[in-house]
């Protein structure tokens, strides 16, 4: 069986394909994220460890964990994304990729943002310069970095392909920017977060947190396919199909 | 192909020679950013001693990067880059000559200034030949890394501070390491080892990979 792969790499495809998807993903992230709203507050324990136990606050990471998790793989689909447009040339690529860096700088933030507020009660500080948190600030600068470099150049194919390049040298760049920080003496390398294992946390807990990020997971196709679709329609206003689109909604054109 | 590199390498030491003060800008730059701190912080020795290695650090950082808005953009302007992306020598190969001349001009003067901002901070001696060291093997792998984002950023408005935005987190590695063999160098030399065998190694891996990435650079921002 051989689907139709390239078919959809036309906007003019993509663009009611995504249309008709958009609603589907909201409905899906909007199930999972009440799901795990509520099996975060009602069905998991109010303290958590033995000795300075950590009472309700710790709740922050069923948002914390999922959207860290979200900032990462999306950097990770944006360069994929990229990359796909650098080889094969297909606009929709650029588009895809340029759509997801928003919603990717925002859980970002939601990571760092939570983080602190986490950081607050359990380390008594906002901030502290983790390997972690420091790897996740970068991360943010590089998303900045891409958004910033696409928005400066106006031939929108040039931004394209610059924004993508900077992408994927960035990813190169993570790695060894991450063992930086995280060991600055070659000898010995130290992280403040625990080790942390999926297996250690309890079962109601590891659920709520499961399901937060496919409920982020499935948001993060909701926005993006809705920014693409806006991207599309800037991109090819000259076009036939978004004039006949346009007049076929009754808009002034 | 060697005949290449040398070419352009003389030709861009020859224009930086016939308009000296671009040279000396930079250099003054770092200077003025290193002397400028115990200003600010204080002129305890103590304190001077702890912050010295990170402060020469950033200044070379941002030395370096404020120069790279020069690499491509006069070639760029009249039109010479065009042309040597027209010859049928290897792009990759132009590139690093372009950064190698670069590196001579921005980054070499910053390793022979190095003991005299030791001075400044009262460092040991073994900590300035380990600074020395470390910039030697640091600033090329600056000046390659920059190159990409100065080659992604020819011709914006605005260019420079985004290629600040763009270039800065990149330099990371770099910092951490350059610093911190100039504090642990402070004791003996031979403690700095393992920080200095990791920025060769980053050096080695730079000069493999980022001369493709900023050809690559200069080919989207000039087709």
């Amino acid at each position: 069986m051989t689907l139709p792969w390239s078919r959809f790499a036309a906007p003019a495809t993509f663009y009611p394909l995504a249309g008709r998807l958009i609603p589907i993903f909201w409905v899906l992230a909007a199930a999972l994220i009440l799901t795990a709203f509520y099996w975060g507050f009602f069905e998991t324990p109010d303290q958590l460890g033995g000795s300075n136990a950590q009472k309700g606050y710790y709740r922050i990471i069923f948002i914390h964990v999922g959207s860290a998790w979200m900032s990462m793989w999306l950097y990770g689909m944006l360069v994929l994304w990229a990359a796909v447009g650098l080889v094969f040339k297909t606009r929709l690529s650029f588009m895809m990729a340029n759509a997801i860096a928003p919603t990717g700088a925002i859980f970002t933030f939601l990571a760092l943002w939570t983080g602190a507020i986490w950081g607050r009660p359990s380390w008594g500080t906002y901030w502290d310069w983790d390997p972690r948190l420091t790897s996740e600030l970068i991360l943010f600068f590089l998303y900045v970095g891409y958004i910033a470099l696409h928005s400066a150049i106006d031939d929108s194919r040039r931004a394209d392909r610059a924004a993508s390049l900077l992408a994927i040298v960035g990813l190169v760049m993570v790695p060894v920017i991450f063992w930086s920080i995280n060991c600055p003496d070659p000898n010995q390398c130290a992280a403040l977060h625990q080790r942390s294992g999926l297996g250690k946390v309890d079962g109601n807990i590891l659920f709520a947190m499961l399901t937060m990020t496919l409920g982020f997971w499935m948001y993060s196709f909701a926005t993006t396919l809705m920014r693409l679709r806006g991207i599309i329609l800037t991109r090819e206003a000259e076009t036939s199909w978004v004039q006949d689109l346009i007049r076929s909604e009754g808009r002034p054109a | 192909m060697f005949k290449v590199f040398w070419s352009v390498l003389h030709r861009d030491l020859l224009l930086a020679m016939r308009r000296r003060t671009d040279v000396l800008t930079t250099l003054f730059f770092f200077v003025i950013v290193v002397s400028l701190f115990p200003l600010g912080v204080g002129t305890e020795h103590a304190v001077l001693r702890v912050l010295g290695p990170g402060v020469v650090w950033v200044a070379a950082l941002l030395a370096s990067m404020l120069a790279l808005e020069r690499l491509f953009a006069a070639d760029y302007e009249d039109g010479t880059l065009e042309q040597l992306l027209l010859t049928g020598q290897p792009l990759v190969l132009l590139t690093l000559a372009k950064v190698t001349a670069h590196w001579l001009l921005t980054g070499l003067p910053l390793v022979l200034i190095a003991p005299l901002v030791g001075m400044q901070y009262h460092l040991s001696d073994s900590a300035v030949a380990v600074m020395m060291v470390s910039l030697f093997l640091g600033t090329p792998v600056l000046s390659l890394i920059g190159a990409i984002g100065a080659a992604l950023t020819l011709g914006l408005r605005g260019g420079g501070i985004l290629l600040a935005l763009l270039i800065l987190p990149l330099y990371i590695p770099v910092l951490v390491y350059g610093a911190g063999a100039v504090e642990v160098g402070a004791v003996a030399f031979g403690e700095a080892r393992p920080y200095l065998t990791l920025l060769a190694a980053f050096l080695v891996a730079a000069l493999a990979l980022a001369p493709f990435a900023s050809s690559a650079a200069l080919r989207i921002s000039i087709e």
